[in-house]
């Protein structure tokens, strides 16, 4: 299967939301994959806002059954939630259990005035009343494939299909 | 034979003691906990993980430092907690153990966090509930204390990051001390080169070398060139007894003073389980100093439980 150009997708982002964003806007990558990608638009698009990282470990939904995950990032939301617009950020939206248990995360933290979703890649099979208001591509995958956003050591972000 | 904290895949289902742990469940817990210490920064200081869990804090022997610190850490995971002293005259009523864990298990127990004066306790009880039910030895006897052992570990990361090439003392009353052998079982499976632990011959155990430490009765030549250094309650109830002569002597031999300590690293921890006699096993001037981490101690506890918490409440 032909994946779409993980660089191109990310280039038509910025592109998308330069004129969404302000520089006041804060923005949040997802560990691991939408932190990288909130890492690369928080650069290009010159947010001053320090950007936030969350791992979503402690908010899973699937805790009693598969427990805890093995390898638990610390989050950092280095500013002040109440009342401020959000860009979550996040690689591959699919289920959207991710995405309710970040939003849960974030409300721990105060009430934000408002979220919008980014993602690279939409690969649909949604479960929840979940949709990005900004998406790289959309991509059908096979059931039970992980489709995950990787990242090399110059930096440069590539799609891949884990079976 | 299974390590019986383990279940069939390995995994950590019960917490009993550090010894024979495999390093990388150790090393999870200590990076898992890292990650809760920043949840105590927050609007909301908890997280959903335990919802729906109920953890039982079962203490047949007093401690309100350490139940108060499971309290705090399962509530903030989001469970249900009840609190339960049982002295020993309700034991004399004539329930066992065994018929009081069945009673609560009967109760939707989740999760016992044990305390009991009987080494092995927590054992018996992890051996007796079902698999879907969890045990965490709050300390048991002299055995062990290995949520202590695990903060304490935490705390030396937190400060020296690299345990491979530390000098740790624990000095005082080693004989009675659980914290002193999780804490011990601990720096080894972590890879401490070199452990010391220091007192009067009277309080320490025969033998206490075959653990891999080495053995000092005079202070100053223990806690030259220590990076951390770990000093244990005295209890006060084996003062005047055979093994001691008075808290005055102890506190001339064994005391930590700003001059004792003075012979360890410039940059070296001091560290105590909590609840301290100052003037007995540690100066206040140590105590207040600059040298002194054991508030945060307390802090680091609070994570390390939610951790253990987290880690056994999923498995």
């Amino acid at each position: 299967m032909r994946l779409p150009d993980a660089e191109a997708l990310c280039a038509d982002l910025v592109r998308k939301l330069r004129a969404a964003v302000r520089p006041e806007t804060a923005m949040v990558g997802i560990h691991t994959g939408g932190a990288w990608l909130a890492e690369r638009l928080h650069r290009e698009l010159g947010l001053t806002v320090p950007l936030g990282r969350l791992d979503i470990s402690f908010y899973r939904d699937d805790y009693h059954k598969s427990g805890l995950h093995k390898s638990v990032k610390a989050s950092q939301i280095p500013f002040e939630v109440e009342a401020r617009h959000i860009v979550l950020v996040d690689d591959v939206l699919y289920t959207g259990r991710t995405i309710r248990a970040a939003m849960n995360e974030l409300f721990d933290y105060g009430r934000p005035e408002s979220i919008d979703l980014v993602v690279l890649v939409d690969r649909g099979e949604r479960q929840l009343p979940i949709c990005a208001q900004y998406c790289g591509a959309t991509q059908a995958v096979p059931k039970g494939a992980m489709l995950r956003l990787g990242r090399d050591e110059g930096g440069r972000l590539a799609l891949r299909l884990d079976a | 034979m299974r390590n019986p904290q383990l279940d069939a895949r390995g995994e950590l289902t019960h917490l009993l003691t550090l010894e024979g742990l495999p390093r990388e469940i150790i090393v999870r817990i200590l990076d898992t906990a890292e990650s809760f210490v920043g949840v105590t920064e927050r609007e909301v200081k908890k997280v959903p993980l335990l919802r729906g869990m109920s953890v039982f804090n079962v203490f047949f022997e007093n401690s309100t430092r350490t139940r108060t610190t499971f309290e705090i850490a399962a509530k903030r995971l989001s469970a249900d907690v009840v609190n339960l002293n049982i002295d020993t005259s309700s034991t004399k009523k004539g329930e066992t153990l065994l018929d009081t864990v069945d009673n609560l298990s009967a109760m939707h127990a989740d999760m016992f966090v044990v305390r009991h004066s009987t080494s092995g306790a927590a054992h018996l009880i992890a051996a007796h509930v079902g698999p879907e039910r969890h045990v965490i030895n709050a300390g048991d006897g002299r055995h062990a204390h290995p949520t202590q052992g695990l903060l304490d570990a935490y705390t030396i990361r937190h400060y020296k990051r690299d345990f491979t090439a530390l000098s740790v003392a624990i000095v005082g009353d080693i004989l009675h001390s659980r914290v002193a052998r999780s804490l011990i079982h601990a720096l080894g499976i972590l890879g401490t080169p070199d452990i010391r632990v220091i007192g009067p011959r009277t309080l320490l155990p025969t033998g206490v070398e075959s653990l891999g430490v080495r053995v000092f009765n005079d202070m100053r030549q223990g806690l030259a060139g220590t990076d951390v250094v770990v000093m244990l309650r005295l209890q006060n109830e084996r003062m005047g007894g055979p093994l001691l002569p008075s808290a005055q002597e102890f506190f001339k031999y064994y005391g930590l003073t700003p001059e004792k300590l003075a012979v360890a690293k410039p940059d070296a921890i001091v560290m105590h389980p909590g609840p301290m006699n100052r003037g007995i096993e540690i100066d206040s001037a140590v105590a207040d100093g600059p040298h002194s981490v054991i508030l945060p101690q307390v802090t680091f506890g609070i994570a390390v439980r939610m951790a253990v918490m987290s880690i056994l409440g999923g498995s």
